[in-house]
Protein backbone atom coordinates (compact mmCIF):
# COMPACT_ATOMS: atom_id res chain seq x y z
CA UNK A 1 0.00 0.00 0.00
CA UNK A 2 1.10 3.57 -0.57
CA UNK A 3 -1.59 6.15 0.06
CA UNK A 4 -0.08 9.61 0.50
CA UNK A 5 -2.06 12.26 2.38
CA UNK A 6 -0.99 15.88 2.51
CA UNK A 7 -2.91 17.54 5.34
CA UNK A 8 -2.80 21.33 5.75
CA UNK A 9 0.94 21.35 5.11
CA UNK A 10 2.71 24.69 5.45
CA UNK A 11 6.41 25.41 5.16
CA UNK A 12 8.11 28.64 6.09
CA UNK A 13 11.72 29.72 5.86
CA UNK A 14 13.23 32.40 8.02
CA UNK A 15 16.16 34.32 6.64
CA UNK A 16 17.77 37.40 8.10
CA UNK A 17 17.64 39.31 4.84
CA UNK A 18 14.09 38.71 3.70
CA UNK A 19 12.30 37.80 6.92
CA UNK A 20 9.78 34.96 6.82
CA UNK A 21 9.03 33.40 3.46
CA UNK A 22 5.99 31.18 3.08
CA UNK A 23 7.00 28.44 0.65
CA UNK A 24 3.91 26.28 1.06
CA UNK A 25 0.59 27.58 2.34
CA UNK A 26 -1.67 24.93 3.93
CA UNK A 27 -1.60 22.44 1.10
CA UNK A 28 -4.01 19.51 1.19
CA UNK A 29 -4.55 16.65 -1.20
CA UNK A 30 -4.55 12.89 -1.25
CA UNK A 31 -2.85 10.48 -3.61
CA UNK A 32 -4.54 7.06 -3.58
CA UNK A 33 -2.51 3.87 -3.70
CA UNK A 34 -0.89 3.12 -7.11
CA UNK A 35 -1.81 6.50 -8.55
CA UNK A 36 0.61 8.50 -10.71
CA UNK A 37 0.25 12.05 -9.40
CA UNK A 38 2.14 14.95 -10.95
CA UNK A 39 2.72 18.39 -9.47
CA UNK A 40 3.42 21.09 -12.02
CA UNK A 41 4.27 24.67 -11.17
CA UNK A 42 6.56 27.60 -11.85
CA UNK A 43 10.13 27.39 -10.57
CA UNK A 44 10.47 28.38 -6.94
CA UNK A 45 6.86 27.52 -6.09
CA UNK A 46 7.90 25.01 -3.46
CA UNK A 47 6.99 21.84 -5.35
CA UNK A 48 10.38 20.26 -4.68
CA UNK A 49 10.16 21.30 -1.03
CA UNK A 50 6.91 19.39 -0.80
CA UNK A 51 8.66 16.23 -1.99
CA UNK A 52 11.41 16.58 0.61
CA UNK A 53 8.68 16.88 3.26
CA UNK A 54 7.03 13.64 2.10
CA UNK A 55 10.48 12.03 1.96
CA UNK A 56 11.04 13.13 5.55
CA UNK A 57 14.22 15.03 4.70
CA UNK A 58 12.73 18.24 6.04
CA UNK A 59 10.07 19.11 8.61
CA UNK A 60 6.77 20.87 7.98
CA UNK A 61 6.15 24.16 9.77
CA UNK A 62 2.58 22.96 10.37
CA UNK A 63 0.42 20.16 9.04
CA UNK A 64 1.22 16.54 8.32
CA UNK A 65 2.37 14.29 5.52
CA UNK A 66 1.04 10.78 5.97
CA UNK A 67 1.68 7.51 4.21
CA UNK A 68 -1.07 4.95 4.78
CA UNK A 69 -2.21 7.02 7.73
CA UNK A 70 1.19 7.06 9.43
CA UNK A 71 2.65 10.52 9.93
CA UNK A 72 6.04 11.01 8.27
CA UNK A 73 8.65 11.77 10.91
CA UNK A 74 11.87 11.06 9.00
CA UNK A 75 13.25 9.46 5.87
CA UNK A 76 12.65 5.79 5.21
CA UNK A 77 13.04 3.09 2.59
CA UNK A 78 9.27 3.01 2.04
CA UNK A 79 9.56 6.35 0.20
CA UNK A 80 12.25 6.16 -2.48
CA UNK A 81 13.37 9.37 -4.14
CA UNK A 82 14.92 10.14 -7.52
CA UNK A 83 16.69 13.50 -7.66
CA UNK A 84 17.30 15.84 -10.56
CA UNK A 85 21.03 15.74 -10.06
CA UNK A 86 22.54 12.37 -10.62
CA UNK A 87 22.98 11.32 -7.03
CA UNK A 88 24.71 8.03 -7.81
CA UNK A 89 27.63 6.90 -5.68
CA UNK A 90 30.63 7.45 -7.97
CA UNK A 91 32.77 4.82 -6.20
CA UNK A 92 30.27 2.02 -6.87
CA UNK A 93 29.63 0.21 -10.14
CA UNK A 94 26.15 0.27 -11.64
CA UNK A 95 25.31 -3.06 -10.03
CA UNK A 96 26.68 -2.03 -6.62
CA UNK A 97 24.73 1.24 -6.80
CA UNK A 98 21.52 -0.67 -7.40
CA UNK A 99 22.39 -3.11 -4.60
CA UNK A 100 22.97 -0.25 -2.16
CA UNK A 101 19.45 -0.11 -0.69
CA UNK A 102 19.00 -3.88 -0.32
CA UNK A 103 22.51 -4.17 1.18
CA UNK A 104 21.53 -1.84 4.04
CA UNK A 105 19.02 -4.40 5.21
CA UNK A 106 19.80 -7.95 6.11
CA UNK A 107 18.94 -9.41 2.76
CA UNK A 108 20.79 -12.53 1.66
CA UNK A 109 23.54 -11.94 -0.90
CA UNK A 110 21.71 -14.07 -3.45
CA UNK A 111 18.46 -12.16 -3.13
CA UNK A 112 20.35 -8.87 -3.26
CA UNK A 113 22.16 -9.79 -6.45
CA UNK A 114 18.99 -11.10 -8.07
CA UNK A 115 17.06 -7.93 -7.27
CA UNK A 116 19.86 -5.74 -8.60
CA UNK A 117 20.19 -7.75 -11.80
CA UNK A 118 16.43 -7.67 -12.36
CA UNK A 119 16.21 -3.88 -12.16
CA UNK A 120 19.44 -3.19 -14.03
CA UNK A 121 17.94 -5.27 -16.84
CA UNK A 122 14.57 -3.52 -16.47
CA UNK A 123 16.17 -0.15 -17.24
CA UNK A 124 18.16 -1.69 -20.10
CA UNK A 125 21.64 -1.42 -18.63
CA UNK A 126 22.48 -5.12 -18.44
CA UNK A 127 25.63 -4.57 -20.48
CA UNK A 128 26.86 -1.80 -18.17
CA UNK A 129 26.62 -3.62 -14.82
CA UNK A 130 30.31 -3.17 -14.07
CA UNK A 131 30.68 0.40 -15.35
CA UNK A 132 31.19 3.32 -13.00
CA UNK A 133 28.79 6.31 -13.11
CA UNK A 134 31.42 8.61 -14.72
CA UNK A 135 31.44 6.28 -17.70
CA UNK A 136 27.71 6.74 -18.33
CA UNK A 137 25.71 9.47 -20.08
CA UNK A 138 23.25 11.59 -18.10
CA UNK A 139 20.27 9.55 -19.29
CA UNK A 140 21.96 6.28 -18.36
CA UNK A 141 22.85 7.63 -14.92
CA UNK A 142 19.23 8.56 -14.32
CA UNK A 143 18.17 5.06 -15.36
CA UNK A 144 20.54 3.67 -12.72
CA UNK A 145 19.05 6.04 -10.14
CA UNK A 146 15.60 4.72 -11.04
CA UNK A 147 16.75 1.09 -10.83
CA UNK A 148 18.42 1.80 -7.48
CA UNK A 149 15.18 3.13 -6.00
CA UNK A 150 13.05 0.31 -7.47
CA UNK A 151 15.40 -2.39 -6.15
CA UNK A 152 14.48 -1.17 -2.68
CA UNK A 153 10.79 -1.92 -3.38
CA UNK A 154 9.36 1.31 -1.90
CA UNK A 155 5.63 1.92 -1.50
CA UNK A 156 5.93 5.44 -2.87
CA UNK A 157 8.19 6.80 -5.58
CA UNK A 158 9.09 10.48 -5.17
CA UNK A 159 10.55 12.02 -8.31
CA UNK A 160 11.99 15.53 -8.24
CA UNK A 161 12.29 16.70 -11.87
CA UNK A 162 14.26 13.54 -12.62
CA UNK A 163 14.47 14.19 -16.37
CA UNK A 164 14.95 17.94 -16.15
CA UNK A 165 18.62 17.90 -17.12
CA UNK A 166 18.22 15.54 -20.07
CA UNK A 167 17.95 16.43 -23.74
CA UNK A 168 14.55 16.15 -25.43
CA UNK A 169 14.93 12.76 -27.11
CA UNK A 170 16.40 11.15 -24.00
CA UNK A 171 13.65 12.66 -21.85
CA UNK A 172 10.89 11.28 -24.08
CA UNK A 173 12.55 7.89 -24.00
CA UNK A 174 12.86 7.99 -20.20
CA UNK A 175 9.19 8.96 -19.80
CA UNK A 176 8.16 5.92 -21.84
CA UNK A 177 10.50 3.70 -19.83
CA UNK A 178 9.13 5.03 -16.54
CA UNK A 179 5.51 4.48 -17.60
CA UNK A 180 6.31 0.92 -18.70
CA UNK A 181 7.90 0.14 -15.35
CA UNK A 182 5.12 1.86 -13.39
CA UNK A 183 2.45 -0.14 -15.21
CA UNK A 184 4.22 -3.37 -14.23
CA UNK A 185 5.22 -2.42 -10.68
CA UNK A 186 2.02 -0.59 -9.68
CA UNK A 187 3.48 1.88 -7.23
CA UNK A 188 2.26 5.24 -6.03
CA UNK A 189 4.22 8.00 -7.75
CA UNK A 190 4.52 11.65 -6.76
CA UNK A 191 6.28 13.36 -9.64
CA UNK A 192 7.35 17.01 -9.72
CA UNK A 193 8.03 18.88 -12.96
CA UNK A 194 7.74 22.28 -14.59
CA UNK A 195 7.14 20.68 -17.99
CA UNK A 196 3.41 20.60 -18.83
CA UNK A 197 3.79 17.98 -21.59
CA UNK A 198 5.64 15.71 -19.20
CA UNK A 199 2.97 16.18 -16.52
CA UNK A 200 0.10 15.29 -18.86
CA UNK A 201 1.91 12.43 -20.55
CA UNK A 202 2.71 10.72 -17.26
CA UNK A 203 0.01 11.61 -14.77
CA UNK A 204 -3.35 10.16 -13.72
CA UNK A 205 -3.90 13.48 -12.02
CA UNK A 206 -2.03 16.78 -12.36
CA UNK A 207 -1.92 19.32 -9.55
CA UNK A 208 -1.16 22.86 -10.71
CA UNK A 209 0.67 24.94 -8.12
CA UNK A 210 0.74 28.70 -7.77
CA UNK A 211 3.82 30.85 -7.43
CA UNK A 212 5.05 31.48 -3.89
CA UNK A 213 3.35 30.96 -1.52
CA UNK A 214 2.70 27.55 -3.06
CA UNK A 215 -0.97 26.59 -3.22
CA UNK A 216 -2.85 24.17 -5.41
CA UNK A 217 -4.82 26.24 -7.89
CA UNK A 218 -6.14 23.49 -10.17
CA UNK A 219 -6.54 19.74 -10.17
CA UNK A 220 -6.84 17.92 -13.48
CA UNK A 221 -7.98 14.32 -13.77
CA UNK A 222 -6.20 13.28 -16.92
CA UNK A 223 -8.63 11.12 -18.84
CA UNK A 224 -6.13 9.87 -21.40
CA UNK A 225 -6.24 6.12 -21.98
CA UNK A 226 -3.31 3.92 -20.99
CA UNK A 227 -0.96 2.60 -22.14
CA UNK A 228 0.02 5.96 -23.61
CA UNK A 229 2.23 6.34 -26.63
CA UNK A 230 4.62 9.21 -27.25
CA UNK A 231 2.38 10.62 -30.03
CA UNK A 232 -0.50 11.16 -27.63
CA UNK A 233 0.84 14.69 -27.11
CA UNK A 234 -0.63 15.65 -30.49
CA UNK A 235 -4.16 14.41 -29.71
CA UNK A 236 -6.99 16.92 -29.30
CA UNK A 237 -7.80 16.07 -25.70
CA UNK A 238 -4.09 16.35 -24.73
CA UNK A 239 -3.93 19.80 -26.32
CA UNK A 240 -7.12 20.86 -24.50
CA UNK A 241 -5.64 19.87 -21.12
CA UNK A 242 -2.43 21.62 -22.02
CA UNK A 243 -4.23 24.83 -22.93
CA UNK A 244 -6.01 24.79 -19.58
CA UNK A 245 -2.80 24.33 -17.58
CA UNK A 246 -0.93 26.93 -19.63
CA UNK A 247 -3.62 29.49 -18.94
CA UNK A 248 -3.43 28.75 -15.22
CA UNK A 249 0.36 28.89 -15.12
CA UNK A 250 0.82 31.91 -17.36
CA UNK A 251 -0.32 34.43 -14.77
CA UNK A 252 1.68 32.61 -12.09
CA UNK A 253 4.90 32.78 -14.05
CA UNK A 254 4.26 36.48 -14.65
CA UNK A 255 3.99 36.91 -10.89
CA UNK A 256 7.30 35.17 -10.13
CA UNK A 257 9.11 37.32 -12.66
CA UNK A 258 8.24 40.39 -10.63
CA UNK A 259 9.30 38.91 -7.32
CA UNK A 260 12.81 39.09 -5.92
CA UNK A 261 14.36 35.62 -6.01
CA UNK A 262 15.29 34.06 -2.68
CA UNK B 1 52.99 22.80 -40.75
CA UNK B 2 55.44 24.03 -38.14
CA UNK B 3 53.12 26.90 -37.31
CA UNK B 4 50.26 24.39 -37.02
CA UNK B 5 52.24 22.27 -34.55
CA UNK B 6 53.22 25.29 -32.48
CA UNK B 7 49.68 26.60 -32.24
CA UNK B 8 48.53 23.14 -31.21
CA UNK B 9 51.19 22.87 -28.50
CA UNK B 10 50.21 26.23 -27.04
CA UNK B 11 46.42 25.75 -27.03
CA UNK B 12 45.27 25.58 -23.38
CA UNK B 13 44.39 22.07 -22.13
CA UNK B 14 44.85 20.54 -25.56
CA UNK B 15 46.42 17.08 -25.24
CA UNK B 16 49.75 16.53 -26.99
CA UNK B 17 51.28 13.34 -28.34
CA UNK B 18 52.85 11.08 -25.71
CA UNK B 19 56.23 10.95 -27.46
CA UNK B 20 56.40 14.76 -27.65
CA UNK B 21 55.58 14.94 -23.94
CA UNK B 22 58.32 12.43 -23.04
CA UNK B 23 60.73 14.06 -25.50
CA UNK B 24 60.32 17.47 -23.84
CA UNK B 25 60.90 16.00 -20.37
CA UNK B 26 64.03 14.15 -21.47
CA UNK B 27 65.37 17.19 -23.33
CA UNK B 28 65.02 19.45 -20.29
CA UNK B 29 66.71 16.92 -17.99
CA UNK B 30 69.52 16.35 -20.51
CA UNK B 31 70.04 20.09 -21.00
CA UNK B 32 70.42 20.61 -17.25
CA UNK B 33 72.97 17.80 -17.13
CA UNK B 34 74.90 19.18 -20.10
CA UNK B 35 74.88 22.65 -18.51
CA UNK B 36 76.24 21.11 -15.31
CA UNK B 37 79.06 19.39 -17.26
CA UNK B 38 79.90 22.60 -19.16
CA UNK B 39 80.05 24.70 -16.00
CA UNK B 40 82.30 22.27 -14.15
CA UNK B 41 84.61 20.62 -16.72
CA UNK B 42 85.50 23.91 -18.40
CA UNK B 43 86.61 25.25 -15.02
CA UNK B 44 84.07 28.05 -15.23
CA UNK B 45 82.95 27.28 -11.68
CA UNK B 46 85.37 26.03 -9.05
CA UNK B 47 85.06 22.42 -7.87
CA UNK B 48 84.71 23.48 -4.22
CA UNK B 49 81.61 25.45 -5.21
CA UNK B 50 79.96 23.08 -7.69
CA UNK B 51 81.46 19.58 -7.92
CA UNK B 52 81.60 17.86 -11.30
CA UNK B 53 79.30 14.91 -12.09
CA UNK B 54 82.12 12.36 -11.75
CA UNK B 55 83.05 13.70 -8.29
CA UNK B 56 79.43 13.32 -7.18
CA UNK B 57 79.43 9.80 -8.66
CA UNK B 58 82.60 8.94 -6.78
CA UNK B 59 81.18 10.31 -3.51
CA UNK B 60 78.03 8.26 -4.11
CA UNK B 61 80.05 5.05 -4.60
CA UNK B 62 82.15 5.81 -1.55
CA UNK B 63 79.19 6.48 0.73
CA UNK B 64 77.44 3.42 -0.65
CA UNK B 65 80.40 1.09 -0.13
CA UNK B 66 81.12 2.16 3.46
CA UNK B 67 77.46 1.59 4.26
CA UNK B 68 76.83 5.07 5.62
CA UNK B 69 74.49 6.19 2.81
CA UNK B 70 72.17 3.23 3.31
CA UNK B 71 72.27 3.68 7.09
CA UNK B 72 71.37 7.39 6.91
CA UNK B 73 68.69 6.72 4.30
CA UNK B 74 67.15 3.95 6.37
CA UNK B 75 67.04 6.13 9.46
CA UNK B 76 65.50 9.07 7.58
CA UNK B 77 62.88 6.83 5.97
CA UNK B 78 62.05 5.24 9.30
CA UNK B 79 61.60 8.66 10.91
CA UNK B 80 59.50 10.11 8.12
CA UNK B 81 57.19 7.10 7.72
CA UNK B 82 56.60 6.80 11.45
CA UNK B 83 55.75 10.49 11.85
CA UNK B 84 53.66 10.57 8.70
CA UNK B 85 51.81 7.35 9.52
CA UNK B 86 50.95 8.43 13.06
CA UNK B 87 49.76 11.82 11.87
CA UNK B 88 47.62 10.39 9.06
CA UNK B 89 46.16 7.77 11.38
CA UNK B 90 44.57 10.49 13.51
CA UNK B 91 44.18 13.34 11.01
CA UNK B 92 42.19 11.38 8.42
CA UNK B 93 39.25 10.33 10.63
CA UNK B 94 39.32 13.55 12.64
CA UNK B 95 39.39 15.67 9.49
CA UNK B 96 36.48 13.74 7.97
CA UNK B 97 34.43 14.33 11.12
CA UNK B 98 35.51 17.95 11.41
CA UNK B 99 34.32 18.69 7.88
CA UNK B 100 30.90 17.11 8.30
CA UNK B 101 29.97 17.52 11.97
CA UNK B 102 29.61 21.07 13.24
CA UNK B 103 30.11 19.88 16.80
CA UNK B 104 33.53 18.39 16.03
CA UNK B 105 34.53 21.54 14.13
CA UNK B 106 33.42 23.74 17.03
CA UNK B 107 35.50 21.64 19.42
CA UNK B 108 38.82 21.46 17.61
CA UNK B 109 38.82 24.20 14.96
CA UNK B 110 40.18 26.98 17.23
CA UNK B 111 43.16 24.86 18.33
CA UNK B 112 43.79 23.56 14.83
CA UNK B 113 43.79 27.02 13.28
CA UNK B 114 46.13 28.37 15.96
CA UNK B 115 48.57 25.51 15.53
CA UNK B 116 48.34 25.61 11.77
CA UNK B 117 49.90 29.04 11.54
CA UNK B 118 52.65 28.20 14.01
CA UNK B 119 55.70 27.13 11.96
CA UNK B 120 56.82 23.77 13.30
CA UNK B 121 60.41 24.94 12.93
CA UNK B 122 59.71 27.36 15.78
CA UNK B 123 58.88 24.39 17.99
CA UNK B 124 62.10 22.48 17.31
CA UNK B 125 64.11 24.06 20.18
CA UNK B 126 61.30 23.24 22.60
CA UNK B 127 61.04 19.69 21.31
CA UNK B 128 64.80 19.20 21.70
CA UNK B 129 64.54 20.44 25.27
CA UNK B 130 61.67 18.07 25.99
CA UNK B 131 62.59 14.89 24.14
CA UNK B 132 66.18 15.25 22.95
CA UNK B 133 67.61 14.97 19.45
CA UNK B 134 66.86 11.32 18.75
CA UNK B 135 64.31 9.41 16.71
CA UNK B 136 61.34 10.58 18.83
CA UNK B 137 62.13 14.24 18.26
CA UNK B 138 62.19 13.79 14.45
CA UNK B 139 58.90 11.92 14.57
CA UNK B 140 57.41 14.69 16.71
CA UNK B 141 58.56 17.40 14.30
CA UNK B 142 57.09 15.59 11.30
CA UNK B 143 53.89 14.83 13.19
CA UNK B 144 53.35 18.42 14.28
CA UNK B 145 54.38 19.71 10.87
CA UNK B 146 51.86 17.74 8.83
CA UNK B 147 49.08 16.89 11.29
CA UNK B 148 47.37 20.28 11.44
CA UNK B 149 47.73 20.81 7.70
CA UNK B 150 46.28 17.37 6.97
CA UNK B 151 43.33 17.88 9.26
CA UNK B 152 42.33 21.19 7.63
CA UNK B 153 42.75 19.88 4.08
CA UNK B 154 40.78 16.70 4.83
CA UNK B 155 38.04 18.64 6.66
CA UNK B 156 37.65 20.66 3.48
CA UNK B 157 37.41 17.49 1.37
CA UNK B 158 34.77 16.16 3.75
CA UNK B 159 32.78 19.41 3.68
CA UNK B 160 32.71 19.29 -0.13
CA UNK B 161 30.89 15.93 -0.27
CA UNK B 162 27.58 16.69 -1.94
CA UNK B 163 24.55 16.63 0.34
CA UNK B 164 22.46 14.94 -2.36
CA UNK B 165 24.46 11.75 -1.76
CA UNK B 166 23.36 11.80 1.88
CA UNK B 167 19.75 12.57 0.96
CA UNK B 168 19.71 9.74 -1.57
CA UNK B 169 21.07 7.27 0.99
CA UNK B 170 18.58 8.33 3.67
CA UNK B 171 15.70 7.73 1.27
CA UNK B 172 17.20 4.32 0.49
CA UNK B 173 16.86 3.50 4.17
CA UNK B 174 20.35 4.28 5.48
CA UNK B 175 20.81 5.11 9.15
CA UNK B 176 23.06 8.01 10.19
CA UNK B 177 25.81 5.57 11.03
CA UNK B 178 25.49 3.91 7.60
CA UNK B 179 25.59 7.31 5.91
CA UNK B 180 28.95 7.94 7.59
CA UNK B 181 30.53 4.55 6.91
CA UNK B 182 29.02 3.80 3.51
CA UNK B 183 28.79 7.26 1.95
CA UNK B 184 30.85 9.96 3.69
CA UNK B 185 34.03 7.92 4.12
CA UNK B 186 34.23 6.43 0.60
CA UNK B 187 33.26 9.80 -0.92
CA UNK B 188 36.25 11.50 0.73
CA UNK B 189 38.83 8.87 -0.27
CA UNK B 190 40.13 10.52 -3.49
CA UNK B 191 40.62 13.84 -1.69
CA UNK B 192 42.26 12.06 1.25
CA UNK B 193 44.72 10.33 -1.09
CA UNK B 194 45.60 13.66 -2.72
CA UNK B 195 46.09 15.28 0.69
CA UNK B 196 48.39 12.49 1.82
CA UNK B 197 50.40 12.80 -1.36
CA UNK B 198 50.85 16.56 -0.93
CA UNK B 199 51.65 16.45 2.77
CA UNK B 200 54.19 13.67 2.25
CA UNK B 201 56.25 16.20 0.31
CA UNK B 202 56.07 18.62 3.23
CA UNK B 203 57.09 15.87 5.63
CA UNK B 204 60.41 15.56 3.77
CA UNK B 205 61.04 19.26 4.30
CA UNK B 206 60.38 19.08 8.04
CA UNK B 207 62.52 15.96 8.38
CA UNK B 208 65.55 17.51 6.72
CA UNK B 209 65.14 20.73 8.71
CA UNK B 210 64.98 18.76 11.95
CA UNK B 211 68.07 16.75 10.99
CA UNK B 212 69.98 19.88 10.03
CA UNK B 213 69.22 21.57 13.34
CA UNK B 214 70.27 18.75 15.63
CA UNK B 215 70.90 15.16 14.82
CA UNK B 216 73.45 12.38 14.87
CA UNK B 217 72.17 10.48 11.85
CA UNK B 218 69.97 10.71 8.76
CA UNK B 219 70.38 12.28 5.34
CA UNK B 220 70.11 15.84 6.68
CA UNK B 221 72.89 15.06 9.16
CA UNK B 222 75.00 13.57 6.35
CA UNK B 223 74.59 16.78 4.34
CA UNK B 224 75.51 18.93 7.32
CA UNK B 225 78.64 16.87 8.04
CA UNK B 226 79.68 17.15 4.38
CA UNK B 227 79.37 20.91 4.62
CA UNK B 228 81.58 21.01 7.72
CA UNK B 229 84.16 18.80 6.01
CA UNK B 230 83.95 20.85 2.81
CA UNK B 231 82.73 17.92 0.70
CA UNK B 232 80.23 19.53 -1.68
CA UNK B 233 80.05 16.32 -3.70
CA UNK B 234 78.56 14.50 -0.68
CA UNK B 235 76.05 17.33 -0.21
CA UNK B 236 74.92 16.70 -3.77
CA UNK B 237 74.65 12.97 -3.10
CA UNK B 238 72.34 13.73 -0.15
CA UNK B 239 70.19 16.13 -2.18
CA UNK B 240 69.89 13.74 -5.13
CA UNK B 241 68.95 10.81 -2.87
CA UNK B 242 66.25 12.88 -1.14
CA UNK B 243 64.90 14.02 -4.49
CA UNK B 244 64.86 10.46 -5.79
CA UNK B 245 63.08 9.11 -2.70
CA UNK B 246 60.51 11.89 -2.97
CA UNK B 247 59.87 11.02 -6.60
CA UNK B 248 59.45 7.32 -5.81
CA UNK B 249 57.03 8.08 -2.96
CA UNK B 250 54.99 10.38 -5.18
CA UNK B 251 54.75 7.72 -7.90
CA UNK B 252 53.75 5.16 -5.28
CA UNK B 253 50.87 7.39 -4.15
CA UNK B 254 49.81 7.88 -7.75
CA UNK B 255 49.71 4.15 -8.46
CA UNK B 256 48.06 3.39 -5.14
CA UNK B 257 45.24 5.78 -6.04
CA UNK B 258 44.70 4.16 -9.43
CA UNK B 259 44.75 0.72 -7.79
CA UNK B 260 42.62 1.42 -4.70
CA UNK B 261 40.20 3.92 -6.25
CA UNK B 262 39.75 2.66 -9.82
CA UNK B 263 36.69 4.86 -10.34
CA UNK B 264 38.82 8.01 -10.20
CA UNK B 265 40.85 7.00 -13.23
CA UNK B 266 38.41 5.14 -15.51
CA UNK B 267 36.96 6.97 -18.48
Amino acid sequence: MGRVSIEQVSLEFRTRRTGTIVALDSLSFEVPDKQFAVIVGPSGCGKSSLLTLVAGLNETTSGYCKVDGRTVSGPGADRGMVFQSYSLFPWLTVRKNVEFGPSLRNLSARERIERARHYVDAVGLGDFEDAYPVQLSGGMQQRVALARVLANDPEVLLMDEPFGALDNQTRTHMQGLLLGIWEREQKTVLFVTHDIDEALFLGDVVYVMSARPGRIIDTIDVGLARPRRYDIVTSDSFVDYKRRIMARLHSEVEKTMNVMPL
Amino acid sequence: MAAGLLSRLFTPKRPIAKNIEIGIGVTVAMSLFVAWCLLTYTGLVSASFLPAPDAVGAAFVEKLSDGSLLRHTRISLYEIYTGFFLSSLIAVPLGIFMGSFRIVAATIEPIVNFMRYLPVTALIPLLILWIGIGFEEKVAVIFLGVFFQQIVLIADVSAQVHEDLFKASYTLGATRRQVVTRVLVPATMPGVMDTLRITMGWAWTFLVVAELVASSSGLGYMILQAMRGLHPATIFVGILVIGFLGLVTDLAFKYAKALLLPWTTVR
